[in-house]
């Protein structure tokens, strides 16, 4: 390290000079912070584009852009890219950012473990995306990687299998990190009751990673064994089982589906009370029921295979557990509004996209409990309906707290505040096309659709020409959203240290922009400031 | 901002009602043709209306808030934070809900794994259909009767279908939902379907019916219905299965019994020699179903019975060539045939035929394929080489790969004609012939 390590002041920045020693060597969390959300965007831009291609061939019925195998691969590929490279990235540069500034520690607890786990992703997404340039393309099979399908890829399976390898690696590591800073680096007078929401939901998704990833890399490695050397785990013919790798995957990923929205959960607890001026209603009951989805995110796997032929009792189990979920699911949207009513409310952008998030998220919420119901689940499964579902969970839900997070805390990031009247131009111009993009999939799968196919019948063909409308303009939306955060990095009005009136936080006690050291001393905050709700 | 979101609330509600009114089939599932069915459908619209009206309390009373407790009304924000009371209600009244909703579902699960009648008694199957998934395609084994075909996606839509074909795909009847040959069973019969796969796993999927079932490899599954009136219908695979996953549709065409009955008279008469595929005799059969019934939920022993009937279609194909000596087309070809020798018009004739259904979705209509994944066969080495390995690779596949093992597929004259055609076809000119006899010995 070059930088000279003298300590006169919080004003005074003392940041590392030169790219190499500020971005590529750096231990700072702000900065890694920083690498993160600008990494997740990039990727976030890119999985987008491969969703435009998507909708540019739905747009009408028969092949006009792509062969069959290449469309396969643009949904495989979307998904993977938003899931391991826009999504969870975000969040782990949230977290990076705002965890040690709410509960007053001064960086990560493991700052280079921090740069290793972020400098991870881009190789990882570097080895997946040098599929498309070999033979054989890209992965084809679905982000889910069924066997025996997703081991017809040819080269790609193995680089497939160690991308995901180092994103799971890298998101261990970071959750390790997480969990280590939270338990050791409080302030000394901050308990875990008085951590903000973001911090706790933040706190319970590290764990959930800690506990599936290793799940997910033993699933694919077994893909990998299976592919080049011989093994039979997921080969009928040599006397495995393919349905098992179905199981093995979703005791991975339905913890994962949480994983992307317990911590906009956390970001919405923050900003709702931030503009309703009141305090969170029932902090601990929402504690509780993080706490509580999380559990149950790990006992519901099957009900992503209802259609395998389990056994009646099997599917009995997985749908009665599968429906508990709605109850703390419902309390946190009763919490959210409870903390609305009788508020007194403004609505800058923040809030915006979080009322947006609570109403959408409750629509993708609803037509959860409709598939929890293993019968009728039996005709909306793997047809739009599901597609509609979980879009309507990731995008208005966990894209939208992101964003909302992104305004957030841009101006204690950059000191500048972004342009309001953008910004509200941004929220409505996404929650209308988002609408249009994801609401009229609901009626193609109850009317036939299945999922994952390039070309469809012409009945379909109305609401697939209003969604692909819908997603051209919410892509473009997005567009718009990269030329906001680029202006305010740039410049702006100055923000205040304290930015929203009555904000709680410790991060509205530090100056903005957020000097490059915070809480550098080990010493009692001042608990009033901290964004917790009433505990009693 | 409290107008557009009404006008979207209300837009949204006029979609659903507008569902629920006037009937649907765009905009709503189906009600099916079966009792089954129907009964999803109404569970189905159980549940959505629960939600709607959850949905409109929840929202109405944010948007309430939204207007009445807004700083610009110079409001003060109240100090409540916590209330056990109405935390209790909001947990405990979900509770009740869901329990509400479960018992209706419960039912119709059971209904499904373990059939009752009005009365309460079992339902007894009358007749059983085997479904084999296969990229990208299905077959249908009916296995009282002893025969079974392949059904893929009817020729015009196929062709439609390929980007920058020309073809104004609204010009095609069904498009993309037709086949060859569709399933074909009896109105008011009940029908077990034992499903199972040949490679990756697909789904079977009629919503008239009510469920979709996997088609997994190494499995048999099993499913049921009993349609009430004669009638087509249509489904898709609904499991990403590959790259023509969006080109294995489904057709189901019920007839009522007594023309069920001339419908199978005419396939068990006359199948030998009409049928593309390979043929089950009886007995095999039989054997086939006791075994399938005696092994239950037993996984090996699925596997053993698959291999079972591996073995016994391979037995058939030797016994319908016998058969066809004897029973051939007709006169010209059974002179050609009482020696086994197809002559070089036939072959490219019935070769031409057969790879424009199964071939040509790979391999492209004029051998040009869509390397790497599925290479050419114009100027192929193994296309225009040794005839052996071509044989040996349209038999036995290439695993791995898209290329599928068709020996167990296609019959062997079939297997022999497509061959020979492409030996001759796409501007390669081997010159010479495979025959049905050459491909009987590869499969040895």
């Amino acid at each position: 390290m070059s930088h000279e390590i003298t300590h006169d002041g919080l004003t005074h920045d003392h940041k590392p000079k030169g790219f190499v020693n500020r971005w590529l060597l750096t231990t700072n969390h702000k900065d890694i912070g920083t690498m993160y959300l600008v990494f997740a965007l990039a990727m976030f831009i890119l999985g987008g584009a491969m969703a435009m291609v998507i909708r540019a061939e739905l747009f009408q019925p028969g092949l006009q852009f792509v062969e069959p195998f290449f469309f396969n691969q643009m949904t495989t590929m979307h998904a993977l890219f938003m899931i391991f490279g826009a999504v969870m990235p975000a969040f782990v540069g949230l977290a990076n950012w705002m965890v040690p500034m709410m509960i007053g520690a001064p960086d990560m607890a493991l700052p280079r473990l921090n740069n290793f786990s972020f400098w991870l992703l881009p190789f990882a997404f570097v080895v997946l995306a040098s599929t498309f340039f070999m033979g054989g393309g890209a992965p084809a099979g679905g982000w889910t990687m069924y066997p025996p399908l997703v081991l017809q890829g040819g080269q790609n399976v193995a680089f497939l299998v160690f991308a995901v390898h180092l994103m799971g690696i890298s998101s261990i590591l970071g959750a390790i990190n997480i969990i280590a800073t939270i338990v050791n680096m409080r302030a000394p007078n901050v308990g875990y009751l008085n951590m903000p929401m973001f911090v706790w939901t933040w706190l319970i998704t590290a764990f959930l990673l800690i506990l599936v990833m290793p799940v997910l890399a033993g699933a694919v490695t077994m893909l990998l064994t299976d592919r080049y050397f011989g093994t039979s785990f997921f080969n009928a013919a040599g006397g495995g089982d393919p349905v098992m790798f179905q199981h093995i995957f979703w005791f991975f990923g339905h913890p994962e589906v949480y994983i992307m929205i317990l911590p906009s959960f956390g970001i919405v607890s923050e900003i709702i009370p931030t503009f309703a001026r009141k305090r969170l209603f029932g902090y601990v009951s929402m504690v509780y029921a993080t706490a509580a989805i999380a559990f149950l995110s790990f006992i519901v796997w099957a009900h992503h295979m209802f259609s395998v032929g389990m056994p009646l009792g099997g599917q009995l189990y997985f749908m009665y557990a599968t429906m508990l979920i709605a109850v703390p699911t419902g309390v946190k949207i009763f919490n959210w509004l409870a903390t609305m009513w009788r508020g007194a409310m403004t609505f800058e952008t923040p809030m915006l996209f979080s009322i947006a998030f609570v109403a959408l998220f409750s629509i993708g919420g609803f037509s959860g409990v409709m598939m929890a119901l293993a019968p009728v689940d039996l005709q909306y499964h793997d047809t739009y309906f599901i597609v509609a579902h979980f879009h309507y969970v990731l995008v208005p839900g966990s894209v939208f707290a992101i964003i909302a997070a992104a305004y957030y805390w841009l101006p204690k990031w950059t000191g500048h505040m972004y342009d309001e009247r953008l910004g509200k131009i941004h929220f409505w111009w996404s929650a209308i096309s988002v609408n249009v993009l994801f609401f009229p999939q609901h009626f193609l799968g109850l009317a036939g659709m299945p999922r994952r196919i390039p070309d469809y019948s012409t009945q379909f063909a109305e609401f697939n020409m209003w969604s692909s409308i819908g997603g051209f303009a919410f892509g473009l939306a997005q567009v718009f959203f990269v030329y906001i955060v680029i202006k305010t990095v740039r410049g702006g009005v100055k923000a205040t240290d304290q930015v929203w009136d009555d904000a709680k936080g410790l991060e509205w006690t530090v100056p903005s922009p957020a000097p490059h050291h915070t809480f550098e001393e080990y010493k009692p905050v001042d608990l009033s400031k901290m964004a917790h709700g009433d505990t009693h | 901002m409290m107008n557009k979101k009404t006008k979207k609330g209300l837009l949204v509600g006029s979609l659903l009602a507008s569902t629920a009114a006037s009937a649907e089939y765009k905009l709503n599932l189906t009600k099916g043709v079966s009792d089954y069915s129907a009964q999803v459908y109404d569970m189905h619209m159980l549940v959505l209306w629960i939600c709607v009206v959850i949905c409109l309390g929840v929202f109405g009373a944010m948007f309430y808030s939204i207007i009445a407790h807004r700083k610009s009304k110079g409001v003060e924000p109240a100090k409540f934070s916590h209330s056990t009371t109405i935390e209790i209600i909001w947990t405990a009244i979900p509770v009740l809900i869901l329990i509400a909703i479960a018992l209706p579902a419960t039912k119709g699960m059971i209904q499904m794994d373990s059939p009752k009648d009005d009365k309460g008694e079992p339902v007894t199957m009358d007749m059983t259909v085997k479904i084999t998934g296969y990229q990208w395609k299905w077959r249908y084994d009916y296995l009282e009767d002893g025969f079974g075909f392949l059904s893929t996606l009817a020729a015009d839509s196929n062709i439609a279908r390929q980007k920058g074909s020309g073809v104004d795909v609204s010009t095609v009847d069904n498009y993309l939902l037709e086949v060859d040959k569709p399933l074909v069973i009896p109105a008011n019969t009940n029908i077990r379907f034992l499903l199972t796969s040949d490679d990756v796993i697909h789904s079977w999927w009629v919503p008239d019916f009510g469920w979709k079932r996997d088609a997994i490899p190494g499995y048999i599954n099993e499913a049921w219905t009993n349609v009430k009136e004669p009638g087509t219908y249509r489904g898709q695979c609904a499991e990403l299965c590959g790259k023509d996953h969006g080109y294995m549709p489904i057709v189901v065409e019920v007839l009522s019994k007594s023309d069920y009955a001339n419908w199978l008279a005419e396939q068990t008469g006359d199948t030998v020699t009409n049928q593309p595929a390979s043929v089950d005799t009886p007995q095999a059969t039989d054997a086939v179903v006791n075994m399938i019934e005696q092994s239950s939920a037993s996984e090996t022993a699925e596997a053993m019975v698959q291999s079972a009937a591996q073995e016994l279609v391979a037995d058939d194909d030797a016994e319908q060539a016998e058969t066809e000596e004897v029973d051939g087309e007709n006169a010209a070809d059974e002179a050609q045939q009482a020696d086994g020798e197809w002559s070089m018009e036939r072959l490219m004739a019935r070769g031409e035929e057969v790879y424009n259904t199964q071939c040509l979705a790979c391999h492209k209509i004029d051998g040009s394929g869509m390397p790497p994944a599925f290479p050419a066969l114009a100027n192929s080495a193994v296309v225009t080489g040794d005839i052996a390995k071509q044989i040996d690779t349209v038999v036995n596949g290439v695993p791995g790969t898209g290329m599928m093992p068709f020996g167990n597929m296609l019959p062997a004259e079939d297997i022999a004609a497509t061959i020979t055609y492409t030996r001759n076809s796409f501007g390669n000119d081997a010159g010479d012939r495979v025959q049905p006899a050459d491909v009987e010995a590869a499969k040895q």
